[in-house]
Formats: structure tokens, sequence, C-alpha cells
């Protein structure tokens, strides 16, 4: 049974390889005879313009738009403009799909920028590794993206590292040692931070005093908040979303539990302190950048975008710029639009100075790079110190 | 230690549940049936409350001040006591004659229809509740804290609970509630209106859930249009616990889901929290099928 199968299959390869070599060779015929195509690299786009997760990707649009506008007055890559064709995907993961075959089979787009939501890259990377058509992410964390194909590459931080680093931070910038852990059970994010956390720490010389755990929609913290304060840690780490930890964090004051409470870029929202901004004081979470870092690449950055949209940028809007600026870096080093040598320019990429840190492409095709912890005064985020990628503070604690 | 502090957080969670669930079993009692848009109307007064807090009695009193903590309270019982006066004059009492199960389809469908309402004109996203009690600690020490929301949530629970004890057992139509619970069809040959007594059943129900949603609201300061089904579900089994149709027997069995909950998460095990809650519940009614408090009722044929 085997044989017969094995050779239809090879038959199979052997022709569709070569109906795609032959409509290669006839679109790169049709490409390269003319047409505004010779004079423009053609960028595709994918993001959720609309629906459920319309703001971040009209975010990374932006950030995304506004690099290669800058790219392009400057003179774009390899003397050509750059040309950015953006699909909108709803936030529907089959429209993701739908998005990614047209920029790789009718635009022809030498490379991809999205998705935000690691369902959606992970919808849309498949058919992009199948053509050979190197993807970036600006902000898909969930660790499988990248194992789609090595055309997938990332640079934002994966899941993890936020847990890793969150313990280096407690142990080293902030000087605790008996940590308590509070895990949201029903969210793979949550559980991911909590035990590279719980990991680092312990063995980095401190003790995990206490282990609780809530699930999505509760709203009743007080059980699991007194068996942590009779642990007594000197500090807390709660990965979780906004909607519980607004409401975890304010239990925990309201106990009397006064230690820090540190989480990941899941408590990134305006909603999250509203109401009783006092009780968020002493509480830091990690993200991808802050608006008030004094570094000027940020700095520039955030004048330029609220120049064009009169509106602060977030961290979506920032990654959405690193992620154009270093495909256009890596054409410059590669010299051609070809598949494989833009791939191989990508892997290369090296302390990018992009505005969420100094980006390195390591051997999986993540991100590695620093991290910003912000500080919570008065229910506002400030900047509080960026930490590179093992663990070392590369600011002092603002 | 722990167990004190414990006890404080379970009984404040209970007295909510307690008070969603005497709506329950008032209604069971008059009328035999689940109204099970009874948590929704505990999602409404919450909306009320949160409305009548921000935007209008701000303009006449400081939020916090005990003059707008009661106006909100008032406020939030009236218009939920109307909404379930309107629910069970439009929705119940055209199938009043029907079979129980069209009756209790339809209060299914008037659950469903108050959460999308709620989600069209409250919005989906989570919306943080104005702090109209201050959570100030009252008691403060190592092992146990005890915060000003929750003296509140526990005095105004049990203070409902006893007037409502006073209205059915002291009053006319308490008195004439009782007799209709027993037997409808000679309560109405004693001359007993039976509507105006069903009808005053869901006043006094809704605007006990309506309380209940500004207690849960100050509490846990997120609500949101589909918040009242889980905590409508818990006070629901918490009424079969005690004994469905048994004003004591919601009462108890409140405390005990409340207090059930915050032990089994207190000991790490929230995963199995509601799996344990139920199970006790499953447990309880193998042993006593009428629940706790509830008296077997042997049906004629």
């Amino acid at each position: 049974m085997t044989f017969p199968l094995d050779s239809i299959l090879r038959f199979r390869t052997l022709a569709v390889c070569s109906i795609v070599a032959c409509s290669a060779a006839f679109f790169v015929s049709c490409k390269t005879s003319g047409g505004p195509a010779g004079s423009e690299i053609i960028v595709g786009e994918y993001a959720s313009l609309t629906g459920g997760t319309a703001t971040f990707g009209q975010s990374v649009h932006n950030g995304d738009v506004l690099a290669v506008d800058e790219i392009n007055a400057s003179g774009g890559v390899l003397g050509k403009k750059i040309n950015l064709v953006t699909e909108d995907d709803q936030s529907k993961t089959e429209e993701a799909v739908a998005s990614v075959q047209k920029l790789v089979n009718s635009d022809k787009a030498i490379a991809l920028l999205g998705e935000v939501a690691s369902s959606r890259s992970m919808a849309g990377a498949p058919i992009a590794q199948q053509a050979h058509v190197p993807m970036i992410t600006p902000a898909s964390t969930n660790e499988d993206v990248t194992k789609k194909g090595d055309y997938i590459f990332r640079i934002c931080f994966i899941d993890p590292f936020q847990g890793k680093t969150m313990a280096h931070f407690a142990l080293g910038s902030l000087g605790k040692k008996r940590a308590a852990v509070l895990t949201d059970v029903k969210q793979d994010y949550s559980v991911g931070l909590d035990e590279a956390f719980k990991h680092t720490f312990s063995t980095a010389g401190g003790t995990i005093v206490s282990e609780q755990s809530y699930s999505t929609g509760d709203k009743d913290f007080h059980a699991p908040l007194t068996s942590i304060r009779a642990a007594n840690p000197d500090v807390i780490f709660v990965p979780g979303y906004y909607t519980e930890v607004s409401l975890i964090v304010r239990q925990a004051r309201e106990l009397g539990i006064e230690c820090p409470i540190l989480g990941g870029d899941g408590w990134d929202s305006p909603e999250l302190t509203k109401g009783e901004e006092q009780q968020f004081n002493n509480t830091f979470f990690s993200n991808h950048y802050a608006t008030e870092d004094p570094d000027s690449t940020v700095q520039n950055f955030v004048k330029k975008y609220q120049d064009k949209y009169h509106a602060v940028p977030d961290a979506m809007a920032a990654l959405g710029y690193d992620a154009a600026r270093i495909l256009a870096d890596a054409i410059k080093r590669a010299g051609s639009t070809d598949s494989s040598a833009l791939r191989k320019a990508i892997a290369e990429t090296k302390d990018f100075p992009g505005v969420t840190g100094h980006i390195t492409i390591d051997e999986n095709r993540n991100a590695s790079k620093p991290l910003t912890i912000i500080k919570i005064v008065d229910g506002k985020f400030h900047f509080a110190q960026r930490i590179g990628p093992n663990g070392e503070a590369l600011t002092p604690l603002k | 230690m722990q167990i004190l502090q414990q006890l404080v957080n379970g009984i404040s969670l209970g007295a909510i549940y307690a008070l969603i669930a005497l709506g329950y079993t008032m209604i069971y009692g008059v009328l035999r049936f689940i109204n099970f848009a009874h948590g929704d109307v505990f999602m409404v007064g919450s909306y009320v409350g949160y409305y009548a807090a921000t935007y209008w009695v701000s303009h006449f009193f400081p939020v916090g001040s005990l003059e707008s903590t009661v106006l909100v309270f008032l406020i939030s019982m009236s218009v939920c006591a109307a909404l379930g006066a309107s629910i069970e004059f439009l929705a119940y009492r055209p199938l009043r004659s029907r079979p129980k199960l069209t009756v209790l389809i339809t209060a299914i469908g008037v659950s469903l229809f108050l959460e999308y309402t709620g989600q069209l004109f409250f919005g989906p996203n989570p919306r943080g509740f104005p702090p109209i009690i201050s959570n100030k600690a009252v008691i403060h020490s190592s092992s146990i804290t005890i915060n000003m929301i929750q003296v509140v949530v526990i005095t105004v629970s049990l203070g409902l609970m006893l007037l409502l004890r006073v209205i059915v057992m002291r009053t006319k139509i308490g008195t004439a509630m009782r007799a209709v619970s027993f037997n409808q069809q000679a309560a109405s040959l004693m001359g007993i209106n039976i509507s105006r007594v069903i009808t005053f059943t869901f006043i006094i129900g809704s605007a006990l859930a309506g309380a209940g949603g500004v207690l849960y609201g100050t509490m846990y300061p997120s609500i949101e249009p589909l918040m009242g089904i889980l905590p409508g579900l818990k006070a629901f089994v918490a009424a079969v616990l005690g004994g469905i149709g048994n004003i004591p027997g919601a009462a108890l069995g409140g405390m005990i889901i409340g207090l059930v909950e915050t032990f089994v998460s207190g000991t790490g095990a929230s995963t199995y929290r509601d799996a344990i809650a139920f199970g006790i519940l499953i447990a309880i009614l193998v042993f006593k099928p009428s629940g706790l408090l509830g008296k077997r009722e042997i049906e004629k044929v």
C-alpha cells in the first residue's frame, strides 16, 4: 500500500513544483516587463482594522505607515519607494488567511507585516512560509508563531520572557526575596508568565511562599489574597489581564497587603486603575515601551507620531513602527528583494535601534530585546526601568 | 488566624447570594416556577446604582455621603421593583394558566432579553462602580481586616432579611402571600386577590435583587451586562440548598455557598471551587431532597 501512494505523492509534488515554477517564471516575467512594479517595492500588511481587536490593528497600521512614509521621504530603499498594501482581516482568522493569500498571490508582496493576535499570525504564517515570503509579526507573543517555519519572524518578546524578567526585577531592582503568585488558570498567557517567574525567582535565590489561582471572570479574590497575606510575602506577581487585576489590587490593598504587586503587559489599559487610583501605588508591570522613556529614539518617535495622528502612541504603534523599519533595514542589507536573501538578512538583524529597544533576532527567529518596566503612580503609568534580555538592569530604577 | 478572615470574606459574599436567593425562593413559593431572569434584574440593579450615583445623585450630595448612598439604594430598589412587576405583567401573567414549562422557557427568554439589551444600552465593556461606600478598614490587625464595605454589606443584607421576615409574618399582605403559597385555589376562594399578591412578590423580590446589585457593585467594582449569570446561578443553588420556597432556607443556603466558595479558594484549589460548591449541593440533595429547611411535599396526582 505504501508504494503506490508514495509514488503518487512524489508525482504530485513534482507536478505542483513544475506548475509553481512555470507560474513563478510567468509572473516574474510579467513583473520585469515594466509597469509601476519595477519602480517600487511592494510590502504587504494584514491587520485587524475593524472588529474585536480593532484598536490593536489600527495602532500597528499607524506605526507601519509612519515608518514607511519616513523611509520613502528619505529616498526609499535600493533606490525604490516602498508601497505598503494593507488588507483588513476584520479581526477574523479566516479573513487573515484570505488577506495573506491575496497579498502573496495577487499583490506579489515581497514581505509581510502582521498580525497582532497570535491566532491570526499562526493562520497566515503557513501561507507565507509555503510561498517563501518573509513575514514579521510586530506583536504576537505566543511561542508557537515563529515555529511555523524559517520565514516567520517576530520583533516582540515572548510570554515566558516577561515572567523571567519580572523575577529578575523583583530580586535585583526591588531586592525582594519572598514572592507570592496569583495566576489565572484559564489563560495560557498567565500560566506561561507564572511558570517562568517561579522558575527564575527560585533558581536565582528567592523563595515562592504562596501559589494561588483564580479563573477569568472571577470578581471575589478575598479568599486567595487572605492565604497570600498569611504567607507574608514581600512581593506578589499577578500575571493576569486588566479586568481581573483591577479588582485584585483593590482587594489586596483593602486586606492590608501593602507590598509591591507586579504584572505583565496584560495590565496595559487605561481601565486598570479607574476609580481607585491611589491603591495602585507601588505596583509595576512589564511592557514593550514607555512614552516617557528618556531615550532619544523613543522621544523622536512619540513626537513624530503625535504630529501625524494627534494621539499618544501605544505599545502596538511602537511595535508596528519597529517592524516596518527592521524590514526596510533588512532589504537594504540584502541588497535585493530576493526572498532567500531577504530572509537571511532579517535573520541576521543585530542590535537594531528600535523604539522598543535594541532588537536582535535569535536563532529561533524571536527577538532578543530589552523590556520596559512601568510604575503606576496615582493611576498614571510612568517609565521605571529598562531591563536587558538577560535580566540585567539597563537604566537605574526611577 | 487566617480562618477568621476567611469567615468574614465568606459571610459578606454569602450575604449577597442570600439576598438574590430570597427573590428566587419567594417567587417559587407563590408561583412554583424558577424566575431565571432574576439574576439579570440583579444586573440591572447594579447599573441603575451606577448611573444614579455617577450622573444624578452626585448633583445633590457628594459621592460617599450617607444621603447619596441611601438614595442610590432606594433608586435602584424602586427601578428593579418596577422592572420585576412589569416582567411579571408582560411576560408571565398571560401564561399563568399554561403549563409551568412554558413559563420557565419564557423566563429564559426574558433573561436573554435583559442580558443582550443590557449589552446594547450599557455596552459590553466592564465599568468601574463609583465608591459610594468608603473601603476604609474598620478593624485592622495582623490577623484580620474588616472594611466598611463588608460591614455595610452584612448589615444591609441582614436588615433587609429581617424586614422581609416582618413583612411575611406580621402584615396582611404577607399572610396573603403565605396563603397563596400554601394553596392558591383555596386562597382565592377566601377572597385573596391572587394577582395582587403575585405582583407584590415580584416587587419585593426584585427590590432585594436591586439592593444586592448595588452591594455587589460596591464590593466588586467592575460591572458588565452578563454579570448576573453566575451570581444568579449560585443564588439559585443556594435557594435549592436551603429548601426552595423557604425564606430562612434561602438565607442559610446563601451563607453556606459563600463560605464554601471562600474556604475552597483560600486553600489554593480555586480551579475546583465551583465543582466543590456544586458537589456539596448534590450531596445535600441526595440525603435531603427538599433542601436543608424545606418541607417534604406530597404531590397530589
